[in-house]
């Protein structure tokens, strides 16, 4: 892939405006698909979620997911939209071949949702406001896997299988307005974008909302504008960019190498471009103009929908706190530094956090604990780390910690138990007999021989050199066999120092 | 045997339910007769054979066990090869699906087999129901019993010719602007378009998907309300499927037999649908039936439906459009046939091209790229959209005549079947044939076509139009079956039975070219 030339992205910034706009597909978690009762899940058997509608087979009809239709109203909703009185599907005419039917299902001029608005908050604290134009349902295409190739692109590939358990998963496309204004914050606006439009779907249940998995992709158009010039740019669409740091990145890429062809007299082609995440460049799709022709027409067969005004009301009263106010408040509550709270929020933790804190334990332990010990666990597992305890045990656990029976490291070797079934902490605790020795008695017998066994340390201690103590604590600690308070033991030491005979 | 086949379906039900006959019996009767005279006709284009008589043994064997079946349980049924059915293959009639056998059956197929009729076969078809003679198949021409040199029309001319030369009581059609009605108008037969969304669509493979509509073909207004009450209702497959319940059309033809049932009906008759265009004996026939219908007590008023005149037109609009979407899906990729590009590289496109050419016939691609310029960008207003509004136009000039009369009638065609080649060569000539047909599907409403004699000039069947405001089928059955009843009266006979016979005979003389 030739590279393209770059300018500078400050320079880019200074003889250019850059104008942005998203389309962002969210695909819903529904038990079913779109138009058929095919289920709608992920890594089944390749065709084996297929029937004769999502097939697109002779004779196949559609018939409507009410409750697609139901996120798809609570998503516009939770998006500020107007949710349409009278809405209807339109045919997109198209052949390829992960298009089972040749044409897609979607909305055209009568869309489910439309005019909303989300205000998101960039790192430095400026509000962006995005205008929603549009919020419309649609089915996807199957997946198409191209064989023989080097790159597992269409270039240079053999064959190419396809596979249809996609085809017909309900998706909603967000479309915003053109953002302008955006300047040099443009990648982060982006960026910002796409993560709040996942965290409201997420926060909803409407969607798995996992980028990785293709739950949320996104298109995006990104037209420079020269200083001072009222005309706007020509627009490329780079597709799906699909994580929250390529965004970004194709955002700014777009812009750099816009800005260079427009510098040495080129001109911007109107098109799609692909993404390449390794390489972090775009590069030239097929050519898209606005007289692109997709025969749009009303669907024959579906009757329009009209969504009852009570309905929809009632689907309002199910909408969560927002997001981004929800994360206001908690930092709050918990007190969490920026960076602490961004810790959590970046690995998916504020509903584990908050659940941990709802049973019982400081917003800072739970914090400490599912960051620090479970992040790692599940890392080397290969697993989210709200699946390998509940906020409960661990609430439960930090409880122990906190009344003294348990120290951080008997904790750990606790919420070993815990992962590996072994029961409650407090069970895992007694089974184990992991309570730490918090009978002075036995520690002072120990201390006492410890003392006794090293005098040269014991007379260290006694003319004020309190850390040669550590030797003597070490020693306990092991013949307690990390059972005990090393705070305690280390008061005791010095007591103990201090009169022993 | 054979006295079976000459049997409507009502009489083939008792006979069954009493256990005078078996449904092996009146299988194998009409496979023998299939046999006779179906090389020469050729309205199948698949014959169940084995799989059929296994069936009826089925049928027979719960008879016998005592279970309670249908009453229709037994008998055979002829299936217009648009309906997928899982044990047989599916064409439409196009090259493109040649020998694919769909994995499901169509929602009416399904009825069908749970109400234990027989399936004979898959019956002949313009390709993808685009034609009014049924010479579009890919498979060749199926003849009119009446005269062999003649359309038996289309585009279910199989069915209406099956039906017509007692190979089968009972057949299914799909009529999108006369598929059903013209081709029993020129065959002799019954046949009905329901309202739009009365029978599933599930597994009919669409041409129009807002003009189509399957519904049922037999020899006598009774026998086609038995059929309906089998394939109609709700089906939550279909989304346009109506959802209130139905009432029993038996019951509304056999309302239709008792004395006055004609009394005080107002019968209304269309200004545009007569005159210019229609054959003479055509209209003689029409007028005959009317006097008639003033004996019986009813009431004839003219009325008007001005916006008709620009159905067939709106129709050629409507029509191409959604069938370019809906032919779409025939590529390659997923059933039927696939054939490579003769030079270039086997991409998917150049594949899916190359089938398209080979597999679609040239009046599938002329509506194909009719119906994709109609809904370009830029010409969308002109074509499709102004189309939709004269739709809305008819619909309300239907309204308009529905406030002043119970149930319309025209000519079902404005000619008796015509010979082959006539109009294959003059596209316009053969879609201004569906003038009379074509307003019930642009407005939704149910038509049926009965015969009402034979044209003096040539012999040849004439059929009547009877249509209902939309949900009103049942109407049709009480008027057309007290229609029938007052028209075999006065000739003494039924249609039918003034066909003329096949025998092997013709059928070898025909392949020697004889005839």
């Amino acid at each position: 892939m030739p590279k393209a030339e770059l300018m500078d992205y400050d320079k880019a910034l200074e003889l250019f405006e850059p104008v942005l706009g998203f389309e962002v597909h969210v695909e819903l978690n529904t038990k079913t698909k779109m138009f058929c009762g095919c289920a709608n899940e992920f890594g089944s058997g390749a065709n084996t979620n297929t029937c004769p509608t999502c097939l697109g087979l002779p004779g196949g009809l559609p018939q409507i997911n009410k409750k697609a239709l139901e996120s798809s109203i609570r998503l516009g909703l939770a998006l500020g939209c107007e949710i349409a009185e009278h809405s209807r599907f339109a045919r997109k005419n198209y052949f390829y071949p992960d298009t089972a039917k040749n044409f897609q299902t979607s909305q055209y001029d009568d869309p489910i949702c439309h005019d909303g608005s989300i205000t998101i908050e960039l790192e430095s604290g400026r509000l962006v406001t995005v205008e929603i134009e549009r919020a419309h349902m649609e089915d996807d295409a199957g997946k198409l896997t191209h064989m023989g190739g080097a790159t597992g692109r269409i270039q240079g590939a053999d064959y190419s299988l396809v596979d249809y358990n996609r085809g017909g998963v309900p998706l909603v496309e967000i479309v915003t307005q053109m953002i302008e204004g955006a300047e040099h914050d443009a990648p982060e606006i982006g960026k910002t974008y796409v993560a709040a439009i996942r965290e409201i779907a997420k926060a909803l249940g409407v969607s798995n909302a996992r980028m990785e998995e293709g739950n949320v992709r996104c298109d995006a158009n990104v037209s420079l504008r020269p200083r001072g010039s009222n005309v706007l740019g020509t627009r490329t669409e780079t597709k799906n960019v699909n994580s929250l740091r390529s965004v970004e990145r194709a955002v700014r890429y777009e812009i750099q190498r816009q800005a260079a062809v427009l510098h040495s007299g080129g001109t911007i082609t109107q098109e799609t471009r692909h993404w390449h995440e390794d390489t972090g460049i775009t590069s030239a799709g097929r050519p898209k103009s606005d007289a692109d022709d997709y025969r749009y027409f009303p669907e024959p067969d579906l009757l329009p929908m009209a969504p009852s005004r009570e309905w929809v009301e009632e689907l309002r009263l199910t909408l969560p706190e927002p997001p981004a106010a929800r994360r206001k408040r908690l930092q709050a509550a918990w007190g969490f530094v920026n960076l602490e709270f961004q810790d959590v929020v970046n690995s998916d933790l504020l509903d584990a956090v908050e659940a941990t804190v709802a049973a019982g334990a400081s917003a800072q332990a739970a914090r400490k604990w599912w960051t620090g010990e479970i992040a790692r666990l599940a890392n080397v597992a290969g697993v989210a780390g709200d699946s390998l305890v509940t906020p409960v045990q661990l609430a439960a656990l930090i409880g122990l910690v906190e009344a003294g029976t348990l120290t951080d490291r008997l904790a750990r070797q606790v919420l070993e138990g815990v992962i590996a079934g072994e029961g409650t902490p407090a069970e895992v605790v007694e089974s184990r007999g992991l309570a730490v020795v918090s009978d002075d008695g036995a520690l002072i017998t120990a201390i006492d021989a410890a003392l006794l066994g090293q005098p040269d340390v014991l007379a260290k201690i006694r003319d004020g050199k309190v850390q040669a103590a550590g030797a003597v604590i070490g020693a306990v600690m092991k013949a307690m066999r990390g059972q005990a308070d090393a705070a305690r033991v280390r008061e005791l030491v010095l007591e103990r120092a201090a009169t022993i005979e | 045997m054979t006295y079976l086949t000459k049997l409507s379906a009502a009489a083939l039900r008792d006979l069954l339910i009493s256990q005078e006959v078996s449904a092996v019996e009146v299988t194998r009767a009409h496979l023998d007769h299939i046999s006779a005279v179906d090389t020469d006709l050729h309205a199948f284009l698949h014959v169940a054979g084995d799989d059929a008589l296994a069936t009826a043994a089925q049928i027979d064997e719960r008879r016998a066990a005592g279970e309670t079946l249908n009453p229709l349980a037994g008998v055979p049924i002829a299936i217009k090869d648009v309906l997928a059915t899982q044990d047989m293959p599916t064409t439409a009639g196009s090259r493109i699906l040649e020998g694919w056998v769909p994995p499901y059956d169509a929602t009416v197929v399904a009825r069908l087999r749970a109400a234990g009729l027989v399936p004979l076969g898959k019956t002949n078809m313009d390709e993808f129901a685009m034609g009014s003679s049924t010479e579009h198949s890919a498979y060749g021409v199926t003849r009119n019993p009446w005269d062999r040199d003649r359309i038996p029309g289309g585009s279910g001319g199989g069915s209406a010719a099956a039906v017509a030369s007692f190979q089968a009581p009972l057949a299914l059609g799909s009529d999108t602007g006369g598929s059903i009605r013209q081709p029993a108008a020129v065959t002799g037969s019954v046949g009905v378009k329901p309202t739009y969304g009365g029978v599933s669509r599930y597994g009919a493979i669409a041409l129009a998907s807002s003009l189509d509509q399957v519904g049922p073909v037999s020899r006598t207004v009774y026998d086609a309300a038995l059929l309906h009450d089998v394939i109609g209702g709700h089906d939550p497959l279909d989304s346009t499927s109506l959802t209130e319940p139905w009432p029993s059309m038996a019951a509304a033809a056999q309302a239709g037999l008792k004395d006055g049932a004609l009394k005080g009906v107002r019968v209304g008759v269309i200004k545009e649908l007569s005159g210019d265009g229609f054959q003479a004996g055509v209209t003689q026939r029409f007028n005959e039936t009317l006097a008639l219908l003033v004996g019986a007590g009813a009431e004839i008023t003219e009325v008007s439906a001005p916006n008709f005149e620009y159905a067939v037109a709106a129709y050629y609009l409507i029509l191409p459009a959604e069938a370019s979407s809906n032919l779409a899906r025939f590529d390659s990729v997923r059933f039927g046939i696939r054939v490579n590009p003769e030079s270039g590289s086997l991409t998917s496109e150049h594949v899916m091209s190359a089938t398209r050419e080979a597999g679609f016939g040239p009046e599938v691609k002329r509506r194909i790229i009719l119906g994709t310029y109609a809904l370009s960008a830029g010409y969308y207003d002109a074509y499709y959209g102004s189309a939709q509004k004269v739709r809305t136009l008819i619909q309300r000039d239907f309204a308009s005549a529905f406030s002043q009369v119970d149930v319309l009638v025209s000519p079902s065609a404005p000619t008796t079947a015509f010979k082959f080649g006539e109009k294959l060569d003059d596209p316009m000539a053969m879609y201004i044939n569906d003038v009379t047909t074509i307003p019930a599907n642009l407005a939704g409403v149910p038509g049926m076509s009965i015969p009402i004699g034979l044209a003096p000039e040539d012999g040849l069947p004439v059929g009547l139009q009877i249509m209902a405001p939309a949900r009103a089928d049942a109407r049709l059955y009480t008027v057309g079956a007290a229609i029938e009843q007052l028209l075999e009266a006065s000739w003494g006979h039924t249609m039918l039975s003034q066909a003329p016979a096949l025998t092997p005979t013709e059928m070898f003389a025909s392949e020697e070219g004889a005839v």
